[in-house]
Order: C-alpha cells, then structure tokens, then sequence
C-alpha cells in the first residue's frame, strides 16, 4: 500500500448526479448561509491582497523609483504580474531572490548583491525597498543592511533608499501602501524642511487607487481651481504610458525634489482616510502649512465637500466650470435616477472606495443592500453603518467586516439583489445570483480600459451612472418578452 | 531525430556570441560572471545544452521566475477540479494565484468543481503560536461546506516553514477524522530556485497520498492510457483527450488540467503514460515505471508536424488496429492543417519569434511556428533543468540564442539586436515588448484564448499569431507628425 494515509483502496467513483443537484441547491439556502458565516478559521475568496503588493504601487508613484522586493522572488512575480494585468502596463521591478540559505543566514547578502546589480542595470534615482513573509520572519534588519550597503559602496551615497516593513500576515495591501508612501516621503524630505519657505503648492495624497483616470481627473480639478500641487505618488502616466515604440521603465511619477518640497507645502489634503493614515499622521506632525484628510470624492456630496475643502484650504473660489460641471452630473442624476431607483446593490472592497460607492448609491435612491470588506476595522464597520443610517435608502443595508466573497455569494442567493460593484473576482458570485457585476475597484483582469475611467468627482459620478443605468437597459432588451421589446426606454 | 541543421540568415555563432557579451558588459562583475554561464549560442548538432540552468537567481535583476508555492499551486494541485486546495500561510500568495493560469475546470462551482481561493489568512498571531490549530478547524469547515469534495490539499507558504509548523501531522489526523484524503504539500516558496522544485515536491506527495488509493471497477484494457502533464489550459485538454480517443485510446486520467482526485489515484491501473509537460511531471513518470512497469512516452501537441509525428511514435507502441486508426485520424486532418497553412503562411512566411517561456513552450511550439513558416530565433526557459535544454538543441536553429532565467534586460537588448516580428512570453513581458511596437502572445496562458494543442488548437493558434503579427494596429504607432 503506497499512500501514507493508512486509507483503504476504494473503487474510483462519480458522484450521482441526484446529489450533485442536491449539494448545488442547497448552497443557495438560507441554512448554508448560516453554516458558512460560522466559519471560524478558513477563508474563501477574500477581496484583498497582502502588504507589498500596495507598498510596490506606491513605489512606483515615484520618478524613477525601482520598487525593490527583500525577499522571495516568486512574491515579486506575483505583485509584478498582479498590475500588468490590471493596467495591461510594465510594472519593472525586482527582488533579492532569498531561498533557504536566507532563511539560514539571513537576507543581507542577497540585498546588498541585489542593489549592486539593480542600480547598475536599470539605472534607478531611488530604490524602494519593501518586504515580503520570509525577512519578516526571520527578523531581518533593513536599517542595518541598508546603511551597511552603503558604507560598502554597493550604492552611492547620495541615492534615496527608502525602506518600509510590509508583512503580509499582517493588514492588507492598503497597509503596504502606507508604509511604502511613509518611508518614501520621511526619506526625500529628510532635512528638506526650510523655515519660512512656502512652496505655494497642495500635496494631495490620492491613496491606494489603481484607477489612472481618478488621479488625473484629481489633476484635472486642482488644475481648473489654478491651484498648483503635487501629488503623493502619482501612478498616472507610469501606469498609463503612450505607445510610440520606445520603451521606458520609469514613464512618469511624482519627480523627486517635488516629493521632497512637499514637506514645505502650503497645504496637504490626503483623499480616503483609510489607506494613508500612517503617513498622514506623520505627515501632521512633520509637514507645515494647512492640512486635511477627507473621504474620497466619489458622488455629488462627497465631490462638493471635496472643492469646498480646497477653496477652504487655499482660499480660491470654486471655478464655474466645475460649478456646470456639477450641475451636468446632477441633470444625468435627475434624467436616470428611474433606472436605479430602489434597485439594490451588493458593494465589496478596500474601505475608502466602499464609503464612497455607498454615498453614491444612496444619493441616486439605489439601496446598498449588502456592504462587505474583507479586511477592515470595527470603525470601518461603524462607520458605514452611519452612512447607511444617515438615508432612508440605507435602512435595509448591512455592513459585514471581515468577511469574504464566499459569504457574500451566500448573501446574494439568500436576500437577492439587482446588480454588484467590486473588482473581477465578484464575478463568480454575480454569475450565480444572474446580476451584473460594475468593476469600480482594484483588480480588473477582464474587461479593458476601465482603469482609465474615473470614477472621482462629477465626471466620476457620470461615468458611474452611464455604466449602471445603461447595463440595466440593455439587461431589460436582452431578456424582455418580445412584446415588450421597444423602440424607447 | 531529424540531423538536418537549421541556419538562419545573418546569425552565426560569433554574431550571437557578441550580442551576449554586449549585455553581459552592464552588469557588475560578479553579477556578469554568473549570468556568462546561462546565455549562449545553439549547437543544434550537438543535441545537448548549451547554457546552465536550474541555479539561483542572480539578485536584483528582473527575474520572470516565481516560486515552489507558484508551481505546486498553480500548476500541480491547483487545476484538479474536485478537491479544495488550501494555500495556507498568509492571503497574499493564494490571491495571486487565484484562477490566473487559465487552467479551465468542468463541474459546479462551490460543488463539486472549486476554481476558488481557500486559504487560512495567516495573522502575526499565527505566525508566534503557530497555525496548526486553525488548519485543523479549517479542515473541518471545509469539509462541511463542501461536502462533495474529493480531497483536501494543504499548500504551505513561506512562513508556514518557517516557524516550522507541523501540517503533515494536522493533515494526518484530519485525513481520518473526516474520511477524505488530505494531502500536506511542503511548498514553501523560498524552497528551491524556481516553480520547478514545487512541481517536484507536487509529484512526490501524489505518489505518497494519492497514488493507488483508487482502483477503477471496470477490467483494465490494453488501450488505457493516462494523459500527464497537460493543464488544460484554455481548454488544451477538451482538445488533446479527445484526439487520443478518436485514435483508439482510453484516457483514463488527465494530469492534472480539468483532473479528478480519483481517477488520478487509479493511473497505476493504465498501461502508458503519455506526458506531455516534461518538465512538471517526469518524476511522476519515473515513479510509475520503476513502481510499476509502466512505460511512458514524451510526445508534443503543438501544430501538425509534431502532432503527426507524435501520434507515429505513440502508434509503434501498439497493434495495427491503433496504427490503423492513427493513420485514419492523421488523413482526416491533415488536409484541414494545410488549409490553415495554406492560409496563414503567405502571411507569416520568414518573420522571426523570440520564445521565452515556462517548462516545455520554448522547444514544444518552435515546429509549430516552423509550420506557419516562422522562424525561432531566440529561446530560453524560466525554469528548465540540463535535461529541457538537450532537448531543445535540436529543435532550434544553429547558432541562434539561448538564454536560461533571462533577466528583462538580456531580453530587451536581444529584441534590439535581432528584431523579431513576435514575442512569445509572459504576462510580465508582453507590455514591455508591445511598447517596443513588437506584436506579443502570452505563451504560458495563450493571451486568454485557446486551446493551442492538437488538432483543434492549431486553428486556434494560427489565428492568433496571424491576428498579434498582422495587427494594423501596429502601423498606428509612428505619428505621422
């Protein structure tokens, strides 16, 4: 007997067919429902991704900023692979490729080799180093290797090595992205601080946001108000390259005496509380000028306090073209509420975009029915339950922290709804509840350009409404009885 | 084998000797001396290899490799169909793998198919008490929601090593607990250089857990055959087991692609195997043969000359009514393979492809582009051993480039140097090169179409290179201002 087990040989057998329809109805029901939420220790499908993953996105945010993985190199092919297929854009990074003797040794060989080889073949102005499991577990000490390879003379001195700690069995991928942006931002402006210096400039801290189109749609709005600024870290151009035949590692990003000058910044206004709140709170003790921290500007109350806040901090007057702006958003709201009044929603993924999909929702009378976030905080939970209370709309919403797609599916088969908004991975539950699924959210692997679409500000609010209400049209067109089928709708 | 010796125009071995050094010169010394070893030009008549492989990762280059975790999860265990696959340690790992290698799955999803993410979302707690206690809870609730799954495997992540966790003793007391096999997989992604030690330690677990746990009921005959190291990917599969059968066998277990734990468990019962990623499953074919007497074949799917050659090769091993029928299928499609060369080849006759692929894509498709009338001028492996690489020598053109665990900047420049007129590669890869204005197929995943294997992929696969190569979007790149 060759298997370990002890087990005894059995016939290979088919499962009837009279069960397999059985276990498939009975994953629907209200009974499974209950059995799947006492779940204690396995998750299923969750919707989010470990620390270095957001800590190699904001390393890119940066002009020629090399995000460097310390660690396994198959983590670096997996975060690397992760963005080219939601960008369908390069995402060069590397790793020090620690295996066993790592493990044993420790990783400062592999990290001192590694930036000896990185700097020289691919020609970074910084390199962003972050961890991934293996030197976290074994304790290895960036500080140390760091100032270590540079006395060695593995990098010169003058480059910006900025380092953070992403564990992944720790927080998620937003976590990663605050630790990343933190250590980048405490490195570039180290001794930049010049009393009575004034950049005239807003940094604005756009967080974790896989969506070009927001960051410079946010870009776009600072523009209008003249307001000069920079952004901390800007994806845009280097996730959103032209193709004109020539290939470049580092096609943008927020430039590196800009990043550093920010400390001297007239005012910081961080988008979304959730995924900068280290560096914010850092940045409150450290930066001069004016500061704010709102929620991301998704619908029209959100991107109204959004421009009030602006004019606030900066004391200009909110442009007329945003004001008509507005007011074309809203004339949509008004001529399409009738196809998403009333129809509920499922919503799932990183906090700050959940508390702005849900004030969007329950501003055009669509009902948030099921709200979920598979990693997020008892405030995160509190938080949504006060929008949801704050509209009749919401009465009937439920906020689920801490729970997966897998509870989700059996949300969606037990209390139905009309439609659900998460990344690509929704997509199994949305095919069994026979919804569609509105990707607003990170990662989409299937559908094209939708990361190019914002879904911020008042273009963002017309944007989401021409996706949501014209999916419902065309779901009556294809499925109505033929006497039903109309020219108008 | 075939000793006629391919030649391209323009490249000698001095010619792509240069081209290596060139790159060589932008790397620091130490980094230089250990990428020498894996770059060189082909001696085709040597059939045997010409570059290093299966060594570490240099260091901060751009790698394309991944992990032991990457090729147990996403290549071994992950695309059989009926059972739950565990990635246990933190989320990360099982995320990124989650339905990316495009190993498609027949069944019910949740119910007795599960193309799902399970993973035990290791916590700092976990990792200073350990994780055993929540694998064995999560093993029951498994179980109970998914009462019609085969077996349970349990993919360890790096940290699970690490602090050394006992899953195998866990997953044996489970395994009688709850009646169903539950298989402990040591695969730790900082566990050797590449995905390849991960297919390995796959394989070793099959034959201690899985293997001849299964009889199947009916008698077995002399036809039956098992189908090894094809993942179905876009469907491969639903292409390749039918073939076999029109030509007169009975498949009686896929690994893995579209695979059931049972049938797999039963493959001691067959009496060939024919393998066709090598690379991932050749020790499982070792095992069978040694353990049981069971021959194995290595054949190749990719574009009609391999697949009539192959089916050849297969036939020899039987009686004349397979031959028979070898030779029926063969005069069936043949005409339908030179209508799609037919087709296809005044269009792509004399442009160049550079490979650079996973186990068995950088010599298994260079015939089939060979057949479109393509030629290979560079190839190399993510993750091959000495043995892929002998094969490979004779399969591609003399003096063309070699290049083993490539870093994204030995790729570049060769593309500068010997512009080719297509990429076959990685999700990784593909934007860098279409920036360079190069047309681009994902190799390892067919760029979400397929299947590419037999006679109902090459259709496919011509199709698609035509569309990547021929694309007037290409002709749009050059402002004309």
């Amino acid at each position: 007997m060759a298997n370990n087990l002890g087990l005894k040989v059995k016939p290979v057998t088919e499962t009837p067919v009279a069960e397999v329809e059985r276990v498939a109805a009975w994953i629907n029901t209200e009974e499974y429902k209950e059995k799947n939420f006492a779940r204690q220790a396995l998750v299923i499908n969750p919707a989010h991704a470990c620390q270095p993953l957001g800590a190699e996105l904001a390393a890119h945010g940066f002009e020629g900023s090399l995000p460097f993985v310390h660690g396994s190199q198959g983590c670096a092919s997996y975060y690397r692979s992760t963005l080219n297929r939601h960008f369908r854009e390069p995402a060069p990074a590397v790793s020090d490729a620690m295996t066993e003797d790592g493990a044993v040794f420790g990783g400062q060989n592999n990290l001192h080799e590694g930036l000896e080889n990185a700097y020289k073949l691919y020609k970074p102005k910084m390199i962003s180093v972050f961890t991934s499991c293996m030197p976290e577990i074994i304790g290895d000490d960036l500080t140390a290797f760091i100032k270590n390879a540079r006395m060695k003379g593995f990098v010169p001195e003058g480059l910006p090595i900025p380092y953070a700690n992403t564990p992944s069995f720790n927080g998620s991928h937003i976590h990663g992205y605050d630790a990343m942006l933190l250590a980048i931002l405490q490195t570039l402006t180290a001794g930049k601080k010049v009393e009575g210096r004034c950049t005239g400039k807003l940094n604005l801290l756009p967080g974790f946001d896989a969506n070009t189109g927001n960051i410079r749609e946010y870009k776009r709005i600072l523009e209008a108000f003249g307001i000069p600024y920079t952004v901390l870290a800007d994806i845009s151009e280097v996730f959103d390259s032209p193709n004109d035949g020539t290939y470049r590692p580092y096609p943008g990003g927020t430039k590196l005496e800009d990043a550093a000058d920010s400390i001297n910044g007239k005012v910081t206004l961080a988008l979304g509380t959730y995924s900068t709140a280290k560096t914010y709170a850092w940045i409150k003790d450290n930066y001069s000028g004016k500061l704010a921290s709102i929620p991301m500007p998704f619908g029209i109350a959100k991107t109204d306090a959004f421009l009030m806040k602006l004019s606030e901090l900066t004391g200009k007057p909110i442009p007329a073209s945003l004001k008509e702006e507005r007011g074309r958003a809203v004339d949509l709201m008004t001529d399409a509420h009738q196809y998403i009044h009333g129809k509920k929603f499922a919503v799932y993924g990183d906090p700050d975009y959940l508390l702005g999909l849900v004030s969007f929702l329950l501003e055009v009378g669509a009902k948030p029915t099921h709200v979920l976030c598979s990693k997020g905080t008892k405030k995160l939970e509190k938080e949504l339950q006060a929008l949801l209370d704050s509209s009749p709309f919401g009465k009937e919403g439920k906020v689920y922290v801490n729970k997966d797609l897998w509870h989700l599916r059996s949300l969606v088969m037990t209390e139905p709804v009309d439609a659900i908004i998460g990344d690509t991975h929704g997509k199994f539950a949305a095919r069994d509840a026979k919804v569609p699924l509105f990707r607003f959210g990170f990662p989409i692997f299937d559908r094209v350009n939708l990361h190019r679409e914002p879904l911020i500000g008042y273009q963002g609010v017309m944007n989401m409404m021409s996706t949501i209400c014209n999916k419902f049209i065309d779901v009556i067109d294809e499925t109505c009885e033929e006497r039903q089928f109309e020219m108008m709708r | 084998m075939s000793t006629e010796i391919k030649t391209v125009e323009g490249i000698t071995k001095e010619s792509t000797q240069a081209m290596i050094d060139e790159v060589l010169e932008l790397y620091p010394e130490k980094g230089k001396k250990k990428r020498a070893a894996h770059l060189a030009p082909n001696d085709q008549a040597s059939g045997s290899a010409c570059v290093k492989s299966n060594k570490k990762t240099v260091p901060g280059v751009m790698s394309a490799r991944g992990c032991a975790y990457a090729g147990a999860k996403g290549v071994v265990w992950g695309p059989i169909r009926d059972m739950v696959h565990v990635s246990h340690g933190p989320v990360g790992c099982g995320w990124y793998s989650w339905g990316t290698r495009r190993n498609l799955m027949s069944g019910i999803t949740g119910v007795n198919s599960f193309p799902m993410q399970f993973t035990s979302d290791f916590q700092e707690k976990d990792v200073v008490y350990g994780g055993d206690k929540k694998l064995a809870t999560l093993l029951k609730e498994a179980k109970d929601l998914f009462p019609l799954a085969k077996g349970i495997s349990v993919l360890s992540e790096c940290p699970v090593g690490l602090i050394g966790d006992d899953i195998n003793q866990v997953a044996k007391v489970a395994a009688k607990e709850l009646d169903i096999p539950v298989i402990p997989c040591n695969c730790e992604g900082f566990r050797g250089v590449s995905q390849s030690l991960g297919h390995h330690i796959s394989n070793d677990t099959i034959r201690d857990y899985i293997i001849e746990t299964r009889e199947f009921p009916e008698p077995i005959g002399p036809y039956d055959i098992a189908l090894i190291g094809e993942y179905n990917i876009g469907g491969d599969a639903w292409s390749t087991k039918p073939l076999l059968e029109e030509c007169g066998f009975n498949v009686k277990a896929v690994w893995t692609g579209d695979g059931e734990m049972d049938r797999i468990a039963a493959t001691h019962q067959v009496k060939l195997n024919v393998i066709h990623c090598y690379r991932s499953m050749n020790y499982m074919c070792k095992v069978m043969e040694e353990k049981y007497g069971i021959p194995w074949i290595e054949l190749n799917f990719f574009g009609p000359t391999k697949i009539r050659e192959s089916l050849r090769k297969l036939a020899e091993l039987f009686d004349d009514s397979i031959k028979e029928k070898v030779e029926a299928v063969i005069a069936k499609y043949d005409p339908q393979m030179q209508a799609i060369i037919e087709e296809y080849k005044p269009r792509l006759d004399g442009k160049k492809v550079m490979l650079y692929v996973g186990g068995l894509r950088p010599r298994h498709t260079i015939n089939a582009y060979e057949d479109l009338g393509m030629t290979c001028v560079g190839s190399g492996y993510e993750f091959a051993h000495t043995d892929d690489y002998d094969r490979t020598a004779s399969e591609m053109p003399d003096a063309t480039v070699v290049y083993d665990d490539a870093s994204e900047i030995e790729m570049e420049h060769f593309a500068h140097i010997l512009k080719p007129d297509l990429i076959g590669s990685g999700i990784k890869e593909k934007y860098l090169f279409q920036k360079m204005a190069i047309p681009f197929r994902q190799m390892h995943s067919w760029d979400y179409s397929g299947p590419y294997h037999g006679y109902k992929g090459f259709p496919i696969f011509a199709r698609d290179i035509d569309m990547a190569v021929n694309s007037p979007t290409w002709k749009l790149v050059d402002a004309p201002f």
